[in-house]
């Protein structure tokens, strides 16, 4: 890639940092030169945000519709899986699997509620009514 | 104590973390290229029946941590690991290195790196710091990512530490345990012997998962995506992939460049060998890559859609597969002088 081919359209790093890349100038030589952001790589993400916004709204569906617990709805929405979940609660992934049905939520105890609201960096009572906050 | 460190912008996070660790010692020789060369920075695997975030998993690099092992072992210089189990020790570790003056270098998860655009918060746990300063309770980062160090409470730095999922950092640290002199002499040794195991990982790592053949693999497989999977959830597996290879810290074409400019600045220690002339291949390579992120784009953006589509993005991967087997076969059969 030539120097002044480095694409320069603003994505959502290019407003807090200019990203570095490696690209060559008249002579061939290769020199280190900035970008603001690429087009390609904007709207991959875009494409990504779109899926997970879209697993957030069916996750919080089936809750409302009383056949998941709102552990699922913040698992997608703190984009994890089962493992990682696992990994931040210290629950097995079965438990967990266990935990979104919404008759076993119900009756948890607040210790291990507690564990959840942890890891979803949220608190008992927005974790049983699905509040989120914007950080 | 106050620790002479200078914060330096690298596009990758990894080479970038080597490089500003070494700088001091090396007096600036050991460029981000250089590094990343050293360092046998190019790789690529998609590890077969495996999904990420709901995709391919696809890697285009090496495991955490690798790197900066390799450039300093084929530097010469001794180097400390250290991984933890518990947070109170980790953090303890740390503090002791700095009071001490040594700038640490320290595996992180991105998800609550607070510092991130949101949009880029994902569950990774394979990105690279420098600490270099604690006041209180404020510690200053060098992210070679950013164009300035920034800063993390302790709190913020322990939830980053011990981000959880795959390849959790568990509190990883790194820096080189010892000054050691660098001299031109071993600076053409370790250029050779990187270029060697980066040889060794893109041509000779048996089974098609792995290297060029692993980039042909997936060119092959995305040919069917569409039948398998339906346009939509084909798209965002392309969009996913393009992801991985063209964004921070990851890459298939910003990668392809680093080690393009690798191979010239190795020109300079090592004449005679035509790595200047091989470092050509790699830019070619680089901008196919790119090319293809473009193509891929026209397919996650509902442009383009059709079988002939797939087939041509399929086929830019077996190109590059091809490049890249000619150019890593250029770089084996260097009879090094």
């Amino acid at each position: 890639m030539k120097k002044d081919e480095v694409p320069q359209d603003l994505g959502a790093l290019g407003k807090i940092t200019k990203e570095l890349c490696y690209a060559t100038d008249n002579n061939g030589k290769y020199v280190a030169e900035q970008s603001i952001g690429w087009d390609v790589k904007k709207s991959a993400l875009d494409v990504a945000w779109g899926d997970i916004e879209k697993r957030i709204a069916a996750a919080k569906q089936k809750v409302l519709d009383n056949s998941a617990s709102p552990v699922l709805f913040f698992m997608e929405y703190r984009l994890m899986d089962t493992a990682i979940l696992a990994g931040y609660t210290g629950f097995w992934q079965w438990q967990i699997k266990r935990h979104t049905n919404p008759r076993v939520f119900n009756k948890l105890s607040p210790k291990t509620l507690q564990k959840y609201a942890d890891a979803f960096n949220v608190s008992i009572d927005d974790l049983k009514s699905m509040t989120v906050h914007e950080d | 104590m106050k620790i002479e460190f200078e914060h330096h912008q690298g596009a990758h996070c990894e080479s970038g973390v080597t490089s500003n660790l070494l700088w001091q010692t090396s007096g600036g020789k050991i460029t981000e290229p250089l590094a990343f060369g050293i360092g046998a920075g190019l790789f690529y695997v998609q590890v077969p029946f495996i999904k990420i975030n709901n995709g391919p998993a696809i890697a285009f690099r090496n495991m955490p941590g690798f790197i900066f092992n390799r450039t300093c072992k084929s530097l010469g210089i001794p180097v400390t690991r250290k991984k933890f189990r518990s947070k109170e020790t980790a953090a303890r570790f740390l503090d002791d290195r700095l009071e001490e003056g040594i700038p640490v270098g320290c595996q992180v998860g991105v998800y609550y790196l607070p510092y991130f655009p949101k949009e880029y918060r994902f569950h990774f746990n394979a990105h690279n710091i420098v600490i270099f300063d604690k006041t209180g309770d404020i510690y200053t980062v060098s992210d070679p990512i950013m164009e300035l160090p920034s800063v993390l409470t302790s709190y913020e730095l322990e939830r980053v530490r011990f981000a959880k999922g795959a390849l959790a950092p568990r509190g990883h640290l790194y820096y080189p345990s010892k000054k050691v002199e660098i001299n031109d002499q071993t600076i053409k040794k370790a250029i050779k012997s990187g270029v060697q195991k980066n040889v060794f990982n893109m041509l000779q790592i048996p089974g098609p998962f792995a290297g060029v053949k692993g980039i042909k693999t997936t060119g092959l497989k995305i040919k069917k995506w569409r039948d398998k999977l339906g346009i939509e959830k084909a798209g965002s597996y392309l969009a996913q992939m393009v992801r991985m290879q063209e964004e921070i810290g990851t890459g298939g074409g910003g990668f392809r460049y680093i080690y393009a400019a690798f191979l010239q600045q190795a020109e300079a220690y090592s004449p005679g060998n035509h790595l200047n002339d091989i470092s050509v291949l790699f830019t070619t390579a680089g901008d196919k890559w790119r090319e293809s992120a473009v193509h891929a784009a026209g397919i996650y953006k509902g442009r383009l859609g059709t079988q002939a589509d797939f087939n041509a993005m399929g086929e830019y991967l077996v190109e590059i597969s091809e490049i890249e087997k000619n150019a890593f076969q250029a770089l084996k059969n260097i009879k090094w002088r």
